[in-house]
């Protein structure tokens, strides 16, 4: 270098250093008083009377069955989802077709819709009383207030989540590296395996992470249609209600806890994901 | 391979992209499809390629209609202007891919792989890069890693588009060039598209100019650039003094007032003297003298205010002693004369 660089840089933004304390100051207060106190909270009363009450309270067999049933709805809505999610995204992002912002806007419908109007909407179709009630009782299907419903109602809620996070990401790396693999003489299976899935694979892990957070935390709609039977219809998110409702403190706060864990956890793979992508966005520049 | 195209048209909604294209290829050759932006040039490689359906028309490999076969199912090789390499693999699994992904009868065994890429990689000067991604490779090396990919599958034909569209001034000479040298060793039939005539004229065996969707001309570069068959071809393959004029029993004259006739010359074509030598000398104003670069640049305006370049040697400049602001006469040694963007003369 020829040119001497000054020791020091003004930052580009030069505010008083009074400005920027108070902004620190006023973003982690809130964070605080919103988050890290209600979170800590969760935990101090699940532990409030020692590990052994805390662990009792998954001997419930009506606790263990929401924890089931939790994973049993997020087992089959996320796969779904993460399904559709790819078609979605892949359709929207790769394609011209005609009623394409109208796809657009239907992917996020899930995100302006109340919950609870979803599952209404769910009872009204599907109740004993709804559109399709007559039919399904005739047949012995029961949809509503039963596991069918809460799987629904789960779906519902959470498809968005997996073609929100693709859908950028594909509309931004458009169709060249399809094409050139078409002109290597891959297949379309062959092509979406080994070019355009490596493409997207952290955005696609970020979103079913995301997708299954929600799935397991969803309580509106699944309350709707659920019916709120002990042992059989009650989610985790449903189960935490009851327990709270009949004063069982600890055991509401334990179930409550696991939710708790599963964000923190969902946060730790997000930042794990962001830093590996920005690691290896670094290492091949 | 020989390629063929028969009356081909394509439209994007109500834009003409191809309007009625027919055009061969001989095998082996080296052809470049020459136009401005909007010409149709690359929408008539993709349709070559089968990345793009034609409305009607057809494309013909070595006399077989391909008009119903897939891009997987014409064995084309294709280089994307923006390379379009895989970004999550390697330059070896670049180039490895289109051997990789053949059905197992087909796909040669892991040793035969290795070397065939290696081998490529040797052609590309780029061995020593294999384990590299292409964003650790410069713009120039990603372009010789897309060639070599499209190699790698022992294609029917080449077809390139804007293959040093991306590229600095310098790197685009060099790879030239070796795309020139490359062909001469492959030997397989090559199309390319690109907008820069230099490129054009130094590279190809022919030259295809398109505009409009049309080709206006075909033939060897020599062919085109000498006898230019329209006004558009002749504008577009180097820098021209546009005048008006007419032709008087077979002689062409330069007018001031619009007569139809449009009298096209090149800026090495105008001798300049201090004396009118001939009936088509103008007097003109000097206006600005560019001497940086192996020919001096003058500009200067007719007594009409028209615009004109004219370049001429060094040692011609050194000569005349010419100056700015002096007034001096310019004369044709070659023109052509167009009307309806047809020559006449």
């Amino acid at each position: 270098m020829v040119n001497a660089i000054p020791a020091s840089f003004a930052p580009a933004v030069s505010e008083s250093p009074l400005v920027k304390r108070l902004l620190i100051g006023v973003s982690v207060l809130f964070l605080g008083v919103f988050l890290l106190v209600p979170l800590g909270c969760v935990f101090a009363i699940a532990f409030g009377h020692g590990i052994a009450a805390y662990l009792a309270s998954f001997h419930d067999p009506d606790t263990l069955s929401s924890i089931r049933l939790t994973l049993l709805a997020a087992g089959i809505a996320v796969p779904c989802n993460l399904v559709f999610g790819v078609a979605a995204a892949w359709a929207i992002g790769k394609f011209e077709f005609f009623g394409k912002s109208l796809l657009i806007s239907l992917v996020d419908l899930p995100f302006s819709i109340s919950p609870v109007v979803a599952g209404l909407t769910y009872v009204l179709l599907f109740g004993s009383h709804g559109w399709f009630g007559g039919w399904l009782s005739a047949h012995n299907v029961q949809i509503i207030f039963a596991v069918p419903g809460i799987v629904l109602a789960t779906t519902f809620v959470t498809f968005p989540f997996v073609a929100r996070e693709l859908l950028p990401m594909m509309s931004a790396q458009g169709n060249d590296e399809e094409e050139a693999a078409l002109t290597l003489g891959a297949g379309g299976w062959q092509t979406f395996l080994k070019v355009t899935l490596p493409n997207v694979k952290w955005a696609l892990l970020y979103g079913v992470i995301l997708c299954n957070a929600r799935a397991m935390g969803e309580f509106g709609a699944v309350s709707v249609v659920s019916g709120h039977i002990r042992g059989l219809t009650n989610t985790m998110p449903l189960q935490i209600e009851v327990l709270y409702n009949d004063y069982q403190f600890v055991p509401a706060f334990a179930v409550a806890s696991l939710l708790a864990l599963l964000a923190l956890a969902t946060l730790v793979v997000k930042s794990a994901v962001e830093w590996r992508s920005a690691v290896l966005e670094r290492g091949t520049k | 391979m020989s390629i063929a195209v028969r009356n081909v048209v394509k439209k994007f909604g109500s834009f003409s992209a191809l309007d009625d294209v027919s055009l061969d290829i001989p095998d082996g050759r080296l052809v470049a499809l020459l136009g401005p932006s909007g010409s149709g040039k690359t929408t008539l490689l993709r349709i070559i390629a089968g990345l793009e359906n034609a409305d009607g028309g057809e494309v013909r490999f070595d006399g077989l209609d391909m008009s119903r076969r897939s891009a997987r199912e014409r064995r084309v090789g294709f280089v994307f202007q923006h390379y379009a390499l895989f970004r999550h693999m390697t330059v070896f699994e670049n180039v490895a891919f289109g051997l990789r992904v053949r059905s197992r009868r087909l796909r040669p065994a892991k040793d035969a792989i290795r070397a065939r890429v290696f081998e490529l990689l040797d052609l590309i000067q780029l061995r020593n890069q294999a384990g590299r991604f292409p964003s650790q490779l410069s713009g120039g090396q990603r372009q010789r890693v897309a060639l070599a990919r499209a190699l790698a599958v022992e294609p029917s034909v080449l077809l390139l588009d804007e293959p040093f569209g991306a590229l600095d001034a310098k790197v685009r000479q060099e790879l030239r060039r070796w795309l020139r040298q490359l062909h001469d060793e492959v030997g397989v039939t090559s199309v390319f598209v690109t907008h820069d005539q230099d490129e054009a004229l130094e590279v190809a065996d022919a030259v295809a100019v398109m505009n409009g969707g049309r080709i206006e001309q075909v033939g060897t570069p020599e062919e085109v650039y000498r006898r230019p068959a329209s006004s558009f071809v002749y504008n577009f393959l180097g820098n021209v003094n546009l005048f008006h004029g007419r032709v008087d029993d077979g002689t062409a004259r330069i007018n001031r007032e619009a007569t139809g006739h449009l009298v096209f010359v090149r800026p090495h074509d105008l001798e300049i003297a201090r004396r009118a030598t001939g009936a088509n000398s103008l007097r003109v104003t000097v206006k600005h003298i560019n001497a940086a670069g192996p020919v001096v640049k003058v500009e200067a305006t007719t007594e009409w205010g028209a615009p004109v370049h004219v370049e001429l040697p060094q040692q011609r400049l050194a000569d005349l002693e010419l100056n700015k602001g002096e007034q001096i006469f310019i004369t044709p040694r070659d023109l052509a004369v167009f009307a309806d963007g047809r020559r006449v003369s």
